[in-house]
């Protein structure tokens, strides 16, 4: 008896597969000399330094606005003086690092990706290879190596950002000074909500480079290929993103 | 033009799935020679020019080139054939986040390393002002027209001295007077360096002016090979369908 298996099942695991193997070349390649440090470090610069506006600008509101949705509940309760500990860990854990990689993957993901699959189209890839260059050594390994380390900095400095949002919040209801703010929010902190939180961060910045390197470097000719591949980029790294914080929410639970 | 061929192409075998695209191909190109393939759109000419680059892997056959076998080459020593072996890419492929300068420098600093930024420099201006385009060296590629692109793209290909260029439909997408002055250039090019050329193209134009010898590209083989003339005195009717 066969089995017949749908096609989009099929795609899907063919997919998947060939994902895997992009990052296991990542690894084989990124491991081995020629290094390519002077565009990882350029890489650096526009993943990290070119996404802190949006990505603190965005950690500033969710503080803010976090801390103002929980105020009336808080005061009703008469626990308000707990809100900078309940802000603190519910971005420490979570908030941050998720919302974050959420819009680091749409804002460098999609450069990433739009870029490869342009290089691509426009034989750019072709040509750094009869450069006498590897193509994805110079483009793919330089580029996921920057998101993965970028991502977890960018996600420190947007949860001390967010957490300066919250203590604007907190100072429209009544006045507090930044010292106790930050003081009640340390106090609640421990080290199992911020290690493990900031390492999830480099398997998320791995995931997001990973994913768009991949279907910038093998969209199909045209520019509608790149735009498909670009649509499903974003599908895929959200789920992966989403996916991670669940195993690492897991192990967390298991280690703690 | 000499008798010794710088690229030996034997027996070329490749397919895509079902799509046969090359079979039995064989071809030489001479030393000094400027060497067209002509054929039609989709009949593997591209794919043909990528397998002598080593940018496309063919199933079958052997690609001599400068002397050393490209299929049993690993990719250092593949590099140091393309040092020699130029490639204008259709699409031009200049890199669109780099100014000029950088794209002529890319693979300078790639394929040699002991030099130093004044003799970079002279190399990137001189392999501009061949082109006749030195004022354009810290320009943006999106800056440029056309034929200015294919010009940079070309000067690109020159830097390193190529001793063979293979160009890749060279003149598609220009209008009729820069494809004569690209086409005019690429004589200019092959005179002043002594280069040994592989043309695709389906430009009867450039075909004309540019060949030495013309290799007919149908049904995956070498169908004719020949002068200009000689194909064109050609009462085949599969030849006859270019020429006429």
């Amino acid at each position: 008896m066969t089995i017949k298996i749908p096609d989009a099942t099929r795609e899907f695991l063919n997919d998947a597969g060939e994902l895997s193997r992009f990052a296991g070349r990542f690894f084989y390649e990124g491991l081995r000399p020629r290094y390519e440090v002077r565009e990882f470090v350029r890489q650096c610069y526009v993943v990290g330094y070119k996404s802190l506006p949006l990505v603190g600008l965005t950690a500033f509101i969710m503080g803010l606005v976090l801390t103002m949705q929980l105020q009336p509940t808080m005061v009703y309760y008469g626990v308000e003086s707990q809100i900078p500990a309940m802000v603190g860990i519910s971005i420490v854990r979570e908030i941050g690092p998720i919302l974050t990689a959420l819009i680091f993957a749409g804002k460098i993901g999609s450069s990433i990706g739009a870029e490869l699959g342009s290089m691509k189209v426009t034989e750019q890839i072709d040509a750094m290879e009869v450069s006498g260059t590897n193509p994805f050594k110079y483009l793919v390994v330089t580029r996921a190596f920057a998101t993965m380390l970028m991502l977890p900095v960018l996600v420190v400095i947007a949860d001390a950002i967010s957490l300066y949002g919250s203590f604007l919040g907190v100072n429209i209801y009544e006045k507090t000074s930044l010292l106790l703010f930050f003081r009640k929010v340390f106090e609640n902190l421990e080290y199992i909500d911020v290690v493990p939180a900031v390492i999830k961060t480099f398997f998320f910045g791995f995931a997001v480079g990973i994913i768009w390197c991949y279907k910038g470097y093998y969209s199909s000719k045209g520019t509608e290929g790149v735009g498909r591949s670009a649509n499903s980029a974003v599908v895929v790294s959200s789920v992966v993103i989403f996916i991670l914080d669940l195993i690492a929410v897991q192990i967390t639970d298991i280690l703690t | 033009m000499s008798s010794e061929a710088v690229i030996q192409i034997k027996g070329l075998y490749k397919s895509f799935g079902a799509n046969e695209v090359l079979k039995n191909f064989n071809l030489d190109l001479l030393r000094g020679e400027s060497l067209v393939v002509l054929g039609k759109s989709g009949s593997g000419k591209s794919v043909l020019i990528k397998c002598i680059i080593g940018l496309i892997k063919p199933d079958r056959g052997d690609i001599t080139v400068l002397g050393q076998d490209l299929l049993s080459l690993d990719h250092e020593e593949l590099d140091q054939i393309r040092q020699k072996v130029g490639f204008l890419f259709q699409s031009n492929a200049l890199y669109d986040s780099m100014t000029v300068r950088d794209n002529l420098e890319f693979p300078l600093r790639r394929h040699t390393i002991n030099l130093s930024q004044p003799e970079v420099d002279d190399m990137v201006m001189d392999a501009l002002n061949n082109v006749g385009l030195g004022h354009t060296v810290d320009m943006m590629p999106a800056e440029l027209s056309g034929g200015m692109r294919k010009r940079i793209a070309l000067a690109r290909t020159l830097i390193l001295r190529p001793e063979i260029i293979l160009y890749d439909e060279p003149t598609t997408g220009l209008d009729p007077i820069t494809s004569l002055e690209i086409i005019t250039l690429m004589n200019v090019i092959q005179e002043k360096y002594q280069t040994s050329s592989i043309i695709i193209t389906h430009d009867m134009k450039c075909v004309k002016i540019a060949s030495d010898r013309v290799a007919m590209l149908i049904d995956g083989t070498c169908y004719a090979l020949g002068t200009y003339d000689e194909l064109n005195a050609s009462t085949d009717g599969k030849v006859r369908a270019f020429f006429d």
